[in-house]
C-alpha cells in the first residue's frame, strides 16, 4: 500500500509539472507485473481519474474525455454514439449503423469541429464534415472534445484553427514486461444481422522500435423496425436499404530515437459499401441509392525530447478519399446519376515551442496544405486549395494563473479549370483564455476563454453545379466562455472523486453559409445570409464513489440549456430557435463494478425541437430520450482474460428521429467478446 | 461519508426526477389550423384549394382551403379530412386540379397521386407512380407525366391503376389538351446539359405520340389558349440560356413566336396571360400581362397598388375565371411559411392568408 501511495504521488506530481508547463499529457505506462491484478485495476482506474482531473480542472477551455476503460463500458459502436454523453454537443445522426452521424458542438454547425485522428486532421474540403460514424471505438483510447480548442502550445496550426475539435487518440502499443507482442480481439454481434470482428497485433521489433496492426470489418443489413402512429394510423415499416460493409485495416511504426525522440508513422484504409437509407415519407418506405467510400491516409509523426527546453514537434500526411454514389432512380439517356468524386490532400506541419522561463513560453506552429477535388460532372470546376496557416502562441503558468493566447493567419489561395475561383483569402484571428486558481485549494478554478475563428466555405458551397457560389466569403464564429471548474479526488472516502464543470456562453455566428432560392423556381443557390446567436450554459458532474472493497459506482451526469436563434437581418422569422437545437438536452450515466462484474445505465434526452425555421406546430419535434442497459463480466479462460459485454439499448423501445423522417432504431441488442493476450 | 452520500442521493434523485419531468411527449399536433379574412361570396365558386410543396425529404407536403362564402383559411386539412393516411399527404406536391367531382392531387417525392373528393378533401383512391409531376384531363381518362420518360393514362372510373404508358421525351412536365390532340412539354432536366427541347405531340384518339416539336432546352409549364395556341416556358440552363416564353400554332404544330421575356409560370384567363417570373442575380420580379388574342404584352405590371413590394419570391399563379381575382403566392425563403395574395381584376390586393411552406399550386371548386 505504501508502495501505492508513493506511486501516486509521483504520478500526481508528475500530471501537476506536466500540466502546468503546458506539455501534452501522456498515460504514463507502469510494469504491473509484480502487483496482483485486482491491485492493479485499481491503480489504474485511479490513475485514469487523476489523469482526467488534471487536464478536466486545469484546462482554460472547456474538455470532456472519455477513456479506453469508459469507452469499453458505454453502450456504443462507433465514435458517433460516444459522443453523445458529452454536454454541449448535438449529434446529428440519420439513423442505423450506416447512416451519416456528424458532431455539432455549441449549435455553430457542424462544419465548426475539427476532428484529428492521432494529432492530425481528418480533412474534407468538399462538404467539410467527418462521418464519425465511420470510426469504431475498437482501437480507440482515448475520445476528447474541446470547445474553443485544445489548450496546448506545442500543436499543429490546425489545432488553433476551428470554433471546436474532438481529438481521437488510438491505442499505443504497450507491452507487459518481458513480453515482446501481444493480441488483442473482439468479436460483436446482434440486432441489425450485426457481425463486427476486430483483431489487433502488436510487436516489439527492438528496444526503440514496435508496431501494431488493427483489421476489423463491420456487416450490418441494417434492417430495424420503426413504427408510425398519429392520428388514426399505425404503421410498422422495416427500414431498407441500410446495409453496410466496411472493413478498416491501419498499421501504425513506433520508434524511439537514441535522444529520446519519438516518431511514428501510420497508414489507414477505411473501406466501405453501403445503402443509403432516405428519407420516409408518404407513400416511399424504400430506396436503392448507394454509396462506396475508400479513405486511405499515411501519416508521420516526429516529436523530440520532452524535457528539451526547445521543443519541436513535425507532422506530414496524405490522404486519398474516394466516393462513389449511385442513384438508380435518376433515370438519365444511358443509364442513372453515377457520381464519383475523388479529393487529395497533402499536408505538412512543424511547431516549435521555445521556453524563454519556468512560466513562459512561446510557440509557433506552421502548416501547408494542398486539397485537390475531382468529379466526372459536366463542367465541373476541379478546385485545389492552398491553405498556410501560421499560429504564434504565448503561455503564462503562474503559481495560481494560466494565460494562453495565440494569433492564428490563415492563407488561402484556390485555383479552378473551369469559371471563376474564390478569391485569395488573408485572415487573422485571436483566441485567449485564461484559467485561474482564487482559493487556497487547487480543487477550485474559474476560467474563461474567448475565440474568433471561422469556417471556409467548402468546395460544395463555392463549386457545386448551380448551387455553389464563389462570391462566399469565410463564415465567422465569435465565442465568449466563463465558467469554473472542480475537481476533487481523495483516495480512500467513500465519495473517489468529484468533478464539477460549469460553463455559460455567448456564441455569435455570421455570415452564416446558407442555401436561398436561386435564379430558378426550385433552385438554391449557397449565400452568407444568416446571423445566430447562441446564449447557453452547460454543466457535467462526474463522480466516482468507492463503496465498499470491490464495490465502485460511477455517477455521471451533463445538462445544456441552450437559446440558438436566428437574428439575421433578413429573417422572416426572427428570434425563432434555429432547426434541430432543443433548448434542452443532457445525458446520466450510472456504472458499477463489483468484482469481475460491470454494469452500466445510461439515459440521454434531447428536448423539443423544430424541424425548421419557424417554431410552428408544423415543424414541432417530439423530444426524445432513450435508455441503454449493459452488463458485462471480466473472466478467466485457460490463462486468457475475456470480457463478455451484453447490451440493450433503447430499453422501452422509443421511435424517435434525430433528423426529421430518418428514423431511428427502437429496442436493439448487442454482445460483445473480447480479450487480450 | 454518510453525509456526502445523502447529498449524492439528493443529487441523483433530483437529476432523475428532472429526467422525468422532461420526458413527456407530447403528440404530435394534426396541425390544421385557420384564419379568418375576407368573405368573397360568388354564385359559382365555392372555394380554393392552396397546394403546399414544402422541401425534398420534409414531407411537410399540405393542402390549404380558403372558402369564399365565410372567409375562413384553413391550413393542412389532409390529415384531419383522411386520418388513416400514413405520413398524411406526402413530399413535395406538384400538381392540383378537380376533374368532375374529384380532385388529383400529384405528390412528386411520394411517388403518388392522391385522388380526393373533391368537396370534402376525403381520399377516393390513391394512385401509385414514379415521380410524377403534372395532370390534365381528355374524356374519361387523366394523364399524369412521370419523369421516367412517359404520360400515364388513368381510367377515371379505376384510379388506382394506370392503363396504359404513353413514351414522350425525357423528364416530361406539364401538358395541355388541344382538339384531340395532348401538348407535353419535355425538360430532360436530369441530362444536364443535354436538356430535351421538344414538346411530344399524341394523338388521343389512338393515345401514341405523333410527333416532337423542337422550341428550346428545358421546357416547362404549358398552357392552351382558347384561339388553338400552347404556350409553353423554357428555363434555360440557369447560366448562359436565359428562360423565355414561346408559342405553338396547334394547326400548324410550329413555333409562332419566341417572346424573349422570362417566365417562371403563368395562367391564361380567357384573352388574359397573367406571367409573372423571379430572377436572382437581382432579386426582382415581374408581373406581366399578355393578350393571347393579339400576342401582345398588354400590361407591363399586373399589380397597380405596389403591393410586388412585399413578395419575395413569387412561385404560384392562378385566375378565378368568374371574378377575374389573381391569386400570387409568395415562397419567401423556401422555408417559412409563405403568403397567398388575392388582387381583384384591376390589380389592387383585396387580401392575404399565410400559408404553409412553398405555397405553389391552386385550383378553384365550383358549385
Amino acid at each position: 500500500m505504501i508502495k501505492i501511495t508513493v506511486v501516486l504521488l509521483n504520478i500526481r506530481f508528475y500530471f501537476a509539472f506536466v500540466s502546468i508547463l503546458g506539455i501534452g499529457v501522456f498515460l504514463p505506462n507502469i510494469s504491473v507485473a509484480q502487483i496482483d491484478t485486482a491491485k492493479a485495476n485499481q491503480l489504474q482506474e485511479v490513475k485514469i481519474t487523476e489523469y482526467k482531473n488534471s487536464r478536466i480542472n486545469l484546462s482554460p477551455t472547456p474538455v470532456q474525455i472519455l477513456i479506453g476503460s469508459e469507452l469499453k463500458r458505454l453502450n456504443s459502436l462507433s465514435v458517433a454514439d460516444a459522443i453523445r454523453y458529452f454536454a454541449g454537443v448535438q449529434l446529428k445522426d440519420y439513423g442505423g449503423i450506416g447512416g451519416l452521424k456528424t458532431i455539432n458542438v455549441r449549435s455553430m454547425g457542424s462544419n465548426h469541429t475539427a476532428v484529428f485522428y492521432d494529432g492530425v486532421q481528418l480533412g474534407n474540403a468538399q462538404n467539410g464534415q467527418v462521418d464519425l460514424g465511420k470510426f469504431s471505438l475498437d482501437n480507440l483510447e482515448e475520445i476528447a472534445v474541446y470547445v474553443g480548442q485544445k489548450p496546448e502550445l506545442l500543436m499543429p496550426a490546425r489545432g488553433f484553427a476551428a470554433a471546436s475539435a474532438l481529438y481521437l487518440k488510438t491505442a499505443q502499443p504497450i507491452f507487459s514486461s518481458g513480453k515482446k507482442y501481444g493480441f488483442g480481439a473482439s468479436f460483436k454481434t446482434g440486432s441489425f444481422g450485426l457481425i463486427n470482428p476486430n483483431l489487433s497485433y502488436k510487436q516489439k521489433i527492438s528496444n526503440k522500435i514496435s508496431f501494431l496492426v488493427d483489421v476489423s470489418y463491420l456487416e450490418s443489413n441494417g434492417k430495424y423496425r420503426f413504427r408510425y402512429r398519429e392520428l388514426a394510423y399505425d404503421t410498422t415499416i422495416i427500414r431498407n436499404n441500410s446495409d453496410v460493409k466496411s472493413a478498416r485495416v491501419e498499421a501504425t511504426l513506433f520508434g524511439l530515437l537514441p535522444d529520446s525522440s519519438k516518431w511514428n508513422i501510420k497508414l489507414y484504409n477505411y473501406n466501405s459499401a453501403r445503402g443509403l437509407p432516405g428519407a420516409i415519407v408518404s407513400n416511399r418506405f424504400t430506396f436503392t441509392q448507394r454509396q462506396w467510400d475508400n479513405n486511405s491516409f499515411v501519416q508521420a509523426s516526429y516529436q523530440n525530447k520532452k524535457s528539451a527546453r526547445y521543443n519541436f514537434m513535425f507532422n506530414t500526411k496524405y490522404a486519398y478519399s474516394f466516393m462513389h454514389y449511385l442513384d438508380p432512380e435518376f433515370k438519365i439517356q444511358n443509364g442513372c446519376l453515377d457520381n464519383r468524386y475523388t479529393e487529395t490532400e497533402w499536408y505538412i506541419s512543424a511547431v516549435n515551442l521555445y521556453k524563454i522561463s519556468n512560466i513562459w513560453e512561446l510557440s509557433l506552429a506552421t502548416d501547408y496544405s494542398l486539397q485537390r477535388l475531382n468529379a466526372n460532372l459536366y463542367d465541373f470546376a476541379y478546385p485545389s486549395r492552398n491553405t498556410g496557416l501560421v499560429a504564434f502562441a504565448s503561455a503564462l503558468n503562474l503559481n495560481r494563473l494560466i494565460i494562453q493566447g495565440n494569433i492564428l493567419a490563415t492563407l488561402i489561395a484556390e485555383q479552378v479549370k473551369n469559371g471563376d475561383q474564390s478569391a485569395n483569402r488573408q485572415e487573422y484571428t485571436p483566441s485567449l483564455m485564461a484559467s485561474w486558481q482564487p482559493l487556497q485549494t487547487k480543487d477550485f478554478r474559474i476560467r474563461s476563454f474567448y475565440k474568433s475563428i471561422f469556417r471556409m466555405p467548402t468546395f460544395n458551397d463555392l463549386y457545386y453545379t448551380f448551387i455553389g457560389n464563389t462570391k462566399l466569403k469565410p463564415e465567422y464564429t465569435n465565442q465568449y466562455d466563463l465558467g469554473f471548474t472542480y475537481g476533487h479526488t481523495s483516495n480512500g472516502k467513500h465519495l473517489a472523486y468529484l468533478s464539477i464543470q460549469a460553463d455559460a456562453y455567448y456564441n455569435l455566428v455570421k455570415d452564416k453559409i446558407v442555401a436561398i432560392p436561386g435564379n430558378n423556381l426550385g433552385r438554391w443557390t449557397m449565400v452568407n445570409l444568416d446571423r445566430v446567436q447562441i446564449k447557453g450554459f452547460e454543466t457535467n458532474i462526474q463522480t466516482v464513489w468507492d463503496l465498499a472493497a470491490q464495490l465502485k459506482l460511477k455517477a455521471n451526469a451533463n445538462y445544456t440549456y441552450e437559446q440558438a436563434i436566428d437574428i439575421s437581418a433578413t429573417a422572416f422569422r426572427y428570434g425563432d430557435q434555429i432547426p434541430y437545437i432543443p433548448v434542452h438536452s443532457g445525458s446520466a450515466r450510472f456504472g458499477i463494478d463489483y468484482k469481475n462484474l460491470v454494469f452500466n445505465y445510461s439515459y440521454i434526452y434531447t428536448g423539443e425541437r423544430y424541424s425548421q425555421k419557424a417554431n410552428i406546430a408544423a415543424n414541432y419535434v417530439k423530444p426524445w430520450y432513450t435508455h441503454d442497459l449493459a452488463v458485462g463480466v471480466n473472466f478467466v479462460c485457460q490463462q486468457t482474460r475475456f470480457f463478455f459485454n451484453a447490451e440493450i439499448n433503447n430499453v422501452f423501445n422509443q421511435y424517435y428521429d434525430v433528423v426529421l423522417n430518418y428514423p431511428m432504431p427502437g429496442r436493439n441488442y448487442r454482445f460483445t467478446l473480447s480479450t487480450n493476450f | 461519508m454518510k453525509h456526502q452520500l445523502q447529498h449524492f442521493f439528493k443529487l441523483t434523485g433530483f437529476l432523475l426526477l428532472t429526467a422525468l419531468a422532461f420526458a413527456c411527449r407530447k403528440d404530435t399536433p394534426v396541425g390544421e389550423d385557420s384564419e379568418q379574412g375576407a368573405k368573397t361570396p360568388s354564385l359559382t365558386v365555392k372555394g380554393l384549394y392552396v397546394l403546399n410543396e414544402a422541401n425534398w425529404g420534409s414531407n411537410k407536403s399540405s393542402l390549404d382551403y380558403y372558402s369564399y362564402d365565410d372567409g375562413k383559411y384553413t391550413r393542412n386539412i389532409f390529415g384531419a379530412a383522411n386520418p388513416t393516411v400514413t405520413l398524411g399527404l406526402g413530399d413535395v406536391g406538384n400538381d392540383i386540379k378537380i376533374y368532375g367531382a374529384k380532385m388529383y392531387v400529384v405528390i412528386n417525392g411520394s411517388n403518388k397521386v392522391e385522388i380526393l373528393n373533391a368537396s370534402n378533401a376525403r381520399q377516393v383512391a390513391k394512385l401509385d407512380i414514379n415521380n410524377p409531376r403534372y395532370v390534365t384531363f381528355y374524356k374519361n381518362f387523366a394523364y399524369i407525366t412521370s419523369y421516367d420518360g412517359y404520360v400515364a393514362m388513368v381510367d377515371t372510373t379505376a384510379l388506382s391503376t394506370i392503363k396504359s404508358k404513353i413514351m414522350v421525351g425525357n423528364q416530361p412536365e406539364e401538358m395541355a389538351v388541344v382538339g384531340n390532340k395532348l401538348y407535353v412539354a419535355n425538360s430532360g432536366g436530369y441530362n444536364y446539359p443535354n436538356y430535351d427541347r421538344t414538346v411530344s405531340v399524341i394523338d388521343l384518339t389512338t393515345n401514341t405520340e405523333i410527333k416532337k416539336i423542337d422550341v428550346a432546352i428545358n421546357l416547362h409549364h404549358l398552357k392552351a389558349d382558347k384561339y388553338g395556341d400552347v404556350y409553353v416556358t423554357s428555363r434555360g440552363d440557369y447560366a448562359a440560356i436565359a428562360s423565355s416564353l414561346y408559342v405553338i400554332d396547334t394547326k400548324t404544330d410550329a413555333v409562332k413566336k419566341n417572346f424573349n421575356i422570362p417566365v417562371s409560370d403563368f395562367w391564361i384567363n380567357e384573352d388574359d396571360a397573367y406571367l409573372f417570373s423571379y430572377s436572382y442575380s437581382t432579386s426582382k420580379s415581374t408581373y406581366l400581362k399578355l393578350n393571347v388574342k393579339d400576342e401582345t404584352v398588354a400590361s407591363n405590371n399586373f399589380i397597380t397598388d405596389g403591393t410586388e413590394a412585399l413578395i419575395t419570391l413569387p412561385y404560384g399563379i392562378a385566375v378565378d375565371s368568374t371574378s377575374g381575382d389573381v391569386f400570387v403566392t409568395d415562397a419567401r425563403d423556401y422555408v417559412t411559411p409563405g403568403t397567398i395574395y388575392c388582387f381583384d381584376k384591376a390589380g389592387k390586393r383585396k387580401f392575404t392568408f399565410t400559408t404553409g411552406d412553398i405555397p405553389a399550386h391552386i385550383t378553384f371548386l365550383f358549385k
